[in-house]
């Protein structure tokens, strides 16, 4: 069964990291309005891990003190997605954004909140980009922040096997000219993976039969 | 001609950047901050409020339920839903109730062309 799901045909794959690239293409954007600087993004990697895998993914060549905005979306699949950096860098993410007037007092007083604006403007551009993609809406929740190592991000103390494999689909993003790095995570358990490969093959199905109708 | 601007978002780092871009184009306006719909709705029951700007993601009522509310006792007020959520859904359920859609993050161009939209529309109210 686990190798059933875990498979994902060529096609899949590609569809997947496609869709999930005009959604990270469209959060990209919006970060640079936001910082005002070049957002650099990386080749999107669609993978179905577990838990752990995931959080060795992204603690890999980072520290292990994380922080990240979630947000749940909910739908016809449903997952987290997460905006993740070192913890180090939050705080330059956030003077990079309210820009250079404002005191460091301030700066650490909205760092909180700052955070939970920004993943949310950044988050709810890639996942909108996927629910207007795909047809399919989806509610997304208010963000909150997380702090902790990537187990804490990953909560990989969980025990329903079900809930244990994840489509782990993951980008990461430089800021140019200012030493910011970041992943964007979606997180999505077994029951979604299915759901997700089903809505992807019509997708797919749909693309080809209108190249038929076009050739 | 000023006018008096209510600007609903939860976050104050969103109002923060909206009353910056204020400066920029309506230095003049009077402007009120709200963090949720019933602080919101208070203010526009004071009878002073011209435009309104709704974040759509707030804890509580979300900014369309918040936007129905509004039109309830006022049909014609300039509206914008505001949010980084840019699903043809919510912007079509804006369009729905007469508000705008404004997108996150924002723009001075995306929120010039809105007042200058809902000045027209007030100029031809009067």
């Amino acid at each position: 069964m686990i190798a059933d799901v875990s498979d994902l045909s060529d096609i899949e794959r590609d569809a997947i990291s496609e869709i999930a690239n005009m959604g990270v293409s469209r959060a990209a954007a919006s970060l640079r309005q936001m910082v005002g600087e070049q957002v650099l993004l990386s080749v999107p990697a669609v993978r179905i891990v577990d838990r752990n895998e995931a959080a060795a993914l992204v603690e890999r060549g980072n520290s292990s003190r994380l922080v990240a905005v979630q947000q749940l979306f909910e739908g016809p699949f449903s997952g987290r997605a997460l905006l993740i950096f070192p913890e180090g860098q939050s705080l330059e993410l956030v003077r990079s954004i309210v820009g250079p007037d404002h005191p460091l007092e301030d700066i650490i007083d909205l760092e909180q909140e700052a955070l939970a604006e920004t993943g949310n403007i950044i988050l709810n551009a890639c996942l909108a980009t996927i629910a207007n993609v795909l047809r399919k809406p989806m509610r997304m929740s208010l963000p909150s922040v997380i702090r902790g190592d990537g187990s804490a991000m990953f909560e990989t103390d969980v025990r329903d096997p079900d809930a244990n494999l994840v489509l782990f689909l993951y980008i990461d993003f430089t800021i140019k000219r200012r030493d910011i790095r970041g992943f964007i995570a979606l997180l999505l358990d077994l029951p979604s993976i299915i759901a997700l490969k089903e809505i992807v093959r019509d997708f797919v199905d749909g693309i080809e039969k209108q190249q038929d109708s076009a050739g | 001609m000023q006018h008096h601007v209510l600007i609903v978002d939860d976050s104050k780092l969103a109002r923060m950047v909206m009353v910056s871009a204020f400066r920029r184009l309506r230095p003049d306006w009077n402007l009120t901050e709200a963090v949720n719909a019933d602080e919101a709705l208070r203010a526009i029951s004071n009878g002073s409020i011209d435009i309104a700007l709704v974040d759509f993601n707030m804890p509580g009522t979300d900014g369309l339920e918040l936007v129905a509310r509004i039109r309830s006792v006022d049909a014609k007020m300039p509206v914008a839903v505001v949010s980084a959520n840019v699903q043809d859904e919510i912007i079509s359920r804006a369009r729905e109730l007469s508000a705008a859609f404004v997108a996150k993050p924002l723009t001075d161009e995306a929120l010039a062309a809105f007042l200058s939209g809902a000045v027209l529309k007030l100029r031809k109210a009067v």
